[in-house]
């Protein structure tokens, strides 16, 4: 018998019915709901912290084409808190783990890897193929391209961020409602908000966001529920509470505006005044000592010497306890302005921080203290570990 | 009185207070008195010029200054203003 009602040009099938029947009962997902799922196409930047709930649900529930950007490798500290890679992954790239592991929970997804860094010259050629871009990245510059891009584009922007114990998360760039420049139209300089290898983050974090932007994602597609669009969602997991700020389009953003100056990708980096991420953050170890530095195994020759130095170690008391070098003396970095007296600008100085960027910051300030005789000993602790005891642990 | 809650990243200028409860009649005034008091704080929230800066936000209760009446936006008692910075996450950089 011939009937008006076509055939669906995508169904389920009986594996998938089976697989998503505790979707498929309720009348808020139903079939319809599932088939506009596996019909999706989301883009996940990052398969980090936020990014390893958000592949794992995602994944599992349904949605039909999901792309990864991502072009870091596991390492043992990502495991605290990026569930999706496991021990076993350290060493491979993020993109592959992750895959392995939502093929493994979701088989009928399809995957797409891409492995880059999104910059202004992809991004927009990356993002125009996908529904929606869920953000999970870790830095500022890749923050405004994935919102400018989106705005740019169309495509909703469903945002999560995180730090220590503290956590925001909402969806950007719909038809009417705000984006990221509303919200907050420049980033902060850099080094006046520590990042989170300084500040630390609580491993469960990024789960309670991811999983909040996994549900804002699915929310959008299936068409229910009230999105999180307009409103910022605060968390601060030590008191356990959860807050909620209007958020509005605002009428001098410079990307959705009515006077809108950007209509084009920019350089993100230059806007946000970080190097571009071909020059390391921290000098690497293998790189050649420059004016004003000083190798780990010369300090160490120094020390054994006897040499007259002060060594000083200007990181946090809770990382001293994790590792310290013996004769550096603890002065924090924030500690530093009321404790220069403790110093003596007559005699040689070498500082040491985790990584050789906050020493910097401790020698740059007591230049102004009318310091001269001072050396930072690079790639700090971390350099030491490797160079010259293997026994101070790494962190 | 106005209850100022202040952000993690904030905290290490605060002594890790969450909140500080300060006087003022205003989002201007209470955000001097917090500044007062915790003289590194002022350096975070305002620029060189003295004015908000861009990646702060402040709000009383759950409503964005920037489209009240900024910082003379007036405080009654058992307002809260929070301040909510940018933040990125992430764990690259030393």
């Amino acid at each position: 018998m011939a009937t008006d009602v076509a055939a669906p040009p995508v169904a389920l099938t009986q594996e998938e019915i089976f697989r998503y029947s505790r979707h498929l009962i309720m009348p808020e997902v139903g079939m319809e709901g599932q088939l506009k799922l596996k019909q999706a196409k989301v883009l996940l930047v990052g398969t980090g912290g936020l990014g390893a709930p958000l592949g794992l649900y995602l994944a599992a529930a349904g949605i039909g084409k999901i792309g990864l950007v991502d072009f870091d490798i596991v390492d043992h500290t990502n495991l605290h808190r990026q569930v999706i890679h496991g021990t076993k992954d350290v060493g491979r790239k993020k993109l592959d783990s992750a895959a392995d592991r939502m093929r493994d929970i979701n088989p009928n997804v399809e995957l797409v890897k891409h492995e880059v860094a999104l910059t202004s010259d992809n991004a927009l050629e990356i993002i125009k193929d996908y529904d929606m871009v869920v953000d999970g990245t870790d830095n500022f510059p890749t923050r405004y391209l994935v919102n400018d891009a989106c705005v740019l584009l169309g495509k909703p922007n469903v945002y999560g961020s995180i730090f220590r114990f503290e956590g925001q998360a909402t969806v950007f760039a719909t038809e009417d409602g705000p984006c990221y420049r509303c919200l907050y139209p420049e980033p902060p300089p850099p080094g006046l908000v520590p990042s989170c290898a300084e500040g630390g983050v609580l491993g469960i974090l990024p789960g309670m966001i991811g999983v909040v932007q996994a549900t804002e994602a699915v929310k959008l597609i299936i068409g229910q529920g009230e999105p999180l669009i307009g409103r910022l969602l605060l968390y601060d997991a030590l008191a356990m509470r959860f807050r909620e700020l209007k958020l509005r389009r605002s009428p001098e953003c410079p990307v959705c505006g009515p006077n809108r100056t950007i209509t084009k990708l920019i350089d993100y980096h230059q806007f946000c005044g970080v190097p571009s991420p071909t020059a390391a953050v921290a000098p690497a170890a293998s790189a050649p000592v420059k004016e004003g530095e000083i190798d780990p195994v010369d300090v160490k020759a120094k020390l054994d010497r006897g040499d007259d130095f002060q060594f000083i170690d200007v990181r946090e008391p809770h990382e001293y306890q994790i590792a310290s070098i013996p004769g550096a003396k603890l002065i924090p970095l924030g500690e530093l302005p009321k404790r220069v007296s403790e110093l003596d600008p007559g005699r040689d100085l070498i500082a040491h921080c985790k990584g050789g960027v906050r020493s910097q910051k401790a020698i740059d300030f007591l230049k102004t203290q009318g310091f001269t005789r001072m050396l930072n000993m690079r790639g700090g602790i971390l350099a030491w570990s490797d160079k010259v005891d293997p026994k101070v642990p790494k962190y | 009185m106005a209850k100022i809650l202040i952000p993690t990243p904030l905290r290490q200028y605060t002594e890790k207070r969450d909140a500080v409860e300060v006087p003022g009649t205003t989002v201007g005034e209470a955000l001097g008195s917090l500044t007062s008091a915790y003289a590194d704080l002022r350096k975070q929230l305002y620029n060189d010029e003295g004015k908000l800066r861009s990646f702060v936000n402040v709000y009383v209760n759950d409503e964005d200054i920037r489209y009240l009446s900024k910082e003379a936006t007036p405080l009654k008692d058992g307002d809260t203003v929070s301040i909510v910075p940018s933040i990125a996450g992430g764990s690259r950089g030393y």
